[in-house]
């Protein structure tokens, strides 16, 4: 069915085709359509699942894992704040092995309050155990709800998977997208047959203590299931191309690379921005290339390695940032190429909270970093200083109150402008 | 134990119900109940009392494997036909 | 009317658990699981029942059982109940099993209460057990919002200052279809309760007062002793609340109806080791009064639901 609708929407309609059973739902901007969808369908008799209107976030992710436990294909969606509320729960989700899918709305972290684009929430969650995509087009906003449970419920992975869409940019504009129909999905993703659920005809008891004798192999195994959903994944996109005949890469999208001499490494919508990017330059005569990042988790290092090794140089692009370090893409990249391709990369932080990123910016960068001496991690569009920076008028400024003294240690600190 | 390992496998942290999961938990007492059957009225209080579950309805029987001495069958009997008599030897010793 | 011999034989808790000699929790699973039966899905907070029950690989209890998170008792049950749902449409079962949550005190009054607010206003069916031991009691015994006045823990050296929540009368005010209180001293009225409960459709909560040996200090073979005069003392109140209507069962009808006097509460805190500082210092009269008042104001806040009292 071909429709023309809003990546929130898709996310609906898509989690909908795929007979998603249980969906515990609180909404957040810029989540809310999705789940505002998903009731609307389910009122009007299009959608045959249980909604369970959660009092936090923190209740989703316990509900969609008790009802993943149970039985049942139980999907959510969050953002930002809500996803970072439940991040215990995430462990949780991951620990006890259940085949959930949440999408997740990228969304900045406050305060200050912003409600507008960044993968700081996802980022933060990248040590859980969930599988993590992000998403660069509508339409494959709709393919990979469906591949994703295709992937999560094989019982090599049998990991959660939290895919993630850009705020706004995907998530509140209409594109034209075609969202298979729930017998096209059957014929691509079987009905959910878990591996044990709770059930009063086996009664075994899930999520025990587990003493130190025995926990190492517990998350030896979650990571097993990370490294088999590398060969699931690839198989998923390969057979959803056979069924439905669509692309959208596997844990990587290549664009242009055969012959690229400096490639752009991006994740979600900035990566389709960065494919507008490298056309431009192509036009100039730059050989250029991008890599987009689909699958974060598990980070597909083989990819890295083989697509970078030998390029004249890198520009990761971060839409985060990992406090106290670098952005969270860039320091996995590199770990990636260590000791097995040394090229020359650069980090280039935008987009932070929303701030728009055009492909002029994208392809001027590029060339900054290719051609000129940059340090490594360039703050695109920000600047260092945008007029808050601490003077002693602000380091007094309630001290006046008391003793009028400026607060905090500021000795040797140049407070005089 | 080992055998129960293998069985569940590695993947999570799924156990299978068993008596004894804490070993023979008989062992953790001080004091032991012991009943005088001509004082039992067969109430059945003992029975409901029993926090562990080692006294059989039927036969009001306690299980000395893993009663753990707690003391409440003795405090609870109305006849007072249970006592709570100081272990000589451990569970462990008597199988031996 | 139940007597005893109609308890059924069949032990779904499996002795040789890791639970300690005279634990509260553990006797109240017995007696809870032979009112439920095997076709119960028991999902257990995080507590000193995620402890008892041993450890990986083995189980002490003979039904299936999630271990979830400390604050999600009323969400877990949210999603096992939407599961069973959708199972039920696929004909995968034909009986749709009960679903009893158990958490302690910690996991229903504090950290717990969001989700346990959340599922009672959604109408969960299902029954919340919570085992009351006034205090986190798998952490080593620090206070919880069930902490009495003047009580001992860990971080209330000096005895509680302030008074503890009543939760039930927070349950009632969702408007669920059953509240009620349940004592191991009256094992036949918990036992009804439960089976009652059962029979209900919608959020059921129950709450019991465990006196835990270890974190109150007196003998383990007093547990069902020190029960007793907890509820002879007025310090728990047993009762149901169906309907807009409140009952007072067993011991606690006989009191109220002045068939018995109630105790001093004097002497049921004298059974315990945690309140002997109190009782000892400076304070200990005059918190000592405050609990015979809150005993009062509990009585009078609950007979403003029994229609005699209205």
């Amino acid at each position: 069915m071909r429709v023309l609708e809003t990546g929130n929407h898709l996310i609906a309609l898509a989690a909908e085709a795929s007979a998603v059973e249980v969906v515990p739902a609180y909404p957040i901007t810029p989540q809310t359509q999705i789940i505002e969808m998903i009731a609307d369908l389910i009122s009007e008799g299009k959608m045959d699942a249980e909604y369970i209107p959660v009092e936090s976030e923190h209740s989703a992710c316990a509900a969609l894992v008790s009802a993943s436990l149970t039985g049942a294909r139980a999907f959510s969606a969050t953002s930002s704040h809500g996803l970072a509320y439940m991040h215990e729960m995430l462990h949780y989700a991951a620990g006890i092995r259940v085949p959930v899918v949440m999408a997740n709305v990228n969304r900045a972290l406050g305060p200050g309050w912003n409600i507008w684009c960044d993968h700081q929430d996802s980022i933060s969650q990248r040590d859980t155990g969930w599988l993590q995509v992000y998403v660069a087009s509508h339409q494959e906003a709709v393919d990979t709800v469906v591949q994703a449970f295709r992937i999560t419920e094989d019982s090599r992975v049998l990991l959660p998977l939290m895919l993630n869409l850009d705020a706004f940019v995907i998530s509140h504009t209409y594109m034209d997208a075609d969202v298979p129909s729930r017998a096209e999905v059957a014929s691509y993703l079987p009905p959910y047959r878990p591996l044990w659920r709770l059930d009063t005809r086996k009664p075994v008891t899930h999520g025990s203590v587990v003493y130190p004798a025995d926990f190492s192999e517990t998350r030896r195994s979650m990571q097993i299931g990370q490294e088999n959903a590398r060969e699931v994944a690839r198989l998923a996109a390969g057979e959803f191309r056979d069924v439905f005949g669509r692309w959208h890469g596997d844990l990587v999208e290549p664009y242009l690379l055969d012959d690229a001499r400096f490639v752009i490494i991006a994740m979600g919508s900035l990566a389709a921005e960065g494919k507008v990017a490298v056309d431009a330059m192509r036009r100039e005569g730059l050989e250029v290339g991008l890599l987009r990042v689909r699958f974060f988790r598990p980070f597909p290092n083989d990819e890295i390695r083989q697509l970078c090794a030998g390029r004249e140089g890198l520009l990761v692009i971060d839409r985060d940032y990992s406090y106290g370090n670098q952005g969270a893409l860039f320091t996995e990249i590199k770990g990636a190429l260590y000791g097995r391709a040394d090229v020359p990369s650069h980090n280039l932080i935008v987009g932070l909270g929303g701030r728009d990123v055009t492909y002029a910016q994208i392809a001027d960068m590029v060339k900054k970093a290719w051609k000129e001496d940059m340090p490594e991690v360039i703050w695109g569009d920000t600047q260092v200083s945008s007029g808050h920076e601490v003077t002693r008028e602000i380091l007094c400024e309630f001290s006046e109150l008391f003793d009028g003294q400026p607060v905090g240690l500021v000795e040797g600190l140049d407070t005089d402008g | 134990m080992d055998e129960k390992k293998e069985e569940v496998g590695y993947i999570t942290s799924v156990s299978r119900p068993v008596k004894g999961c804490a070993g023979d938990t008989g062992e953790w007492r001080v004091f032991r109940p012991v009943k005088d059957d001509d004082k039992c009225n067969d109430c059945l209080l003992c029975w409901i009392f029993c926090p562990e579950a080692t006294i059989t309805k039927e036969t009001l029987e306690i299980d000395y494997q893993y009663c753990k001495g707690c003391g409440i069958c003795a405090v609870e009997c109305p006849t007072g036909a249970i006592t709570m008599i100081k272990e000589e030897k451990t569970v462990k010793e008597e199988k031996r | 009317m139940v007597r005893f011999k109609d308890l059924p034989e069949e032990e779904l808790f499996l002795s040789g658990s890791t639970a300690c000699q005279g634990c509260p929790s553990s006797l109240a699973l017995r007696i809870a699981f032979k009112a439920l039966g095997k076709n119960t899905i028991l999902i257990v907070v995080a507590s000193c029942t995620s402890v008892l029950q041993g450890s990986y690989p083995l189980s002490a209890i003979n039904l299936p059982l999630m271990n979830v998170a400390f604050a999600t008792g009323g969400a877990s049950a949210s999603g096992v109940v939407a599961g069973i749902k959708a199972l039920k449409k696929r004909g995968e079962i034909d009986e749709a099993p009960n679903v009893l949550v158990w958490a302690g005190d910690g996991g229903t009054y504090d950290i717990g209460i969001q989700s346990l607010s959340g599922a009672a206003e959604r109408e969960t069916d299902f029954i919340y057990f919570c085992y009351n031991n006034e205090m986190y009691s798998n952490t080593g015994t620090q206070r919880s919002g069930a902490t009495p006045l003047g009580a001992w823990t860990t971080t209330t050296p000096g005895g509680k200052s302030q008074h503890r929540k009543d939760i039930s009368q927070i349950m009632i005010a969702h408007r669920i279809p059953y509240v009620a209180t349940v004592s191991l001293a009256y094992p036949l009225d918990f036992y009804q309760k439960m089976q009652k409960a059962a029979t209900i459709r919608g959020t059921k909560y129950i709450e019991l007062m465990a006196p835990c040996p270890p974190g109150w200090k007196f003998p383990s073979s007093q547990m069902i002793e020190v029960s007793r005069m907890a509820v002879q003392s007025g310090m728990w109140l047993l009762y149901e609340h169906e309907e807009g209507e409140t009952r007072f069962t067993a011991a606690t009808k006989r009191m109220i109806e002045g068939k018995v006097k109630r105790k001093p509460v004097k002497e049921y805190l004298e059974i315990q080791g945690r309140f002997r500082q109190i009782l000892s210092s400076p304070e200990g009269q005059e918190a000592e009064d405050k609990l015979e008042e809150e005993v009062s104001e509990s009585i009078r806040r609950l007979q403003g639901w029994v229609p005699e009292y209205i």
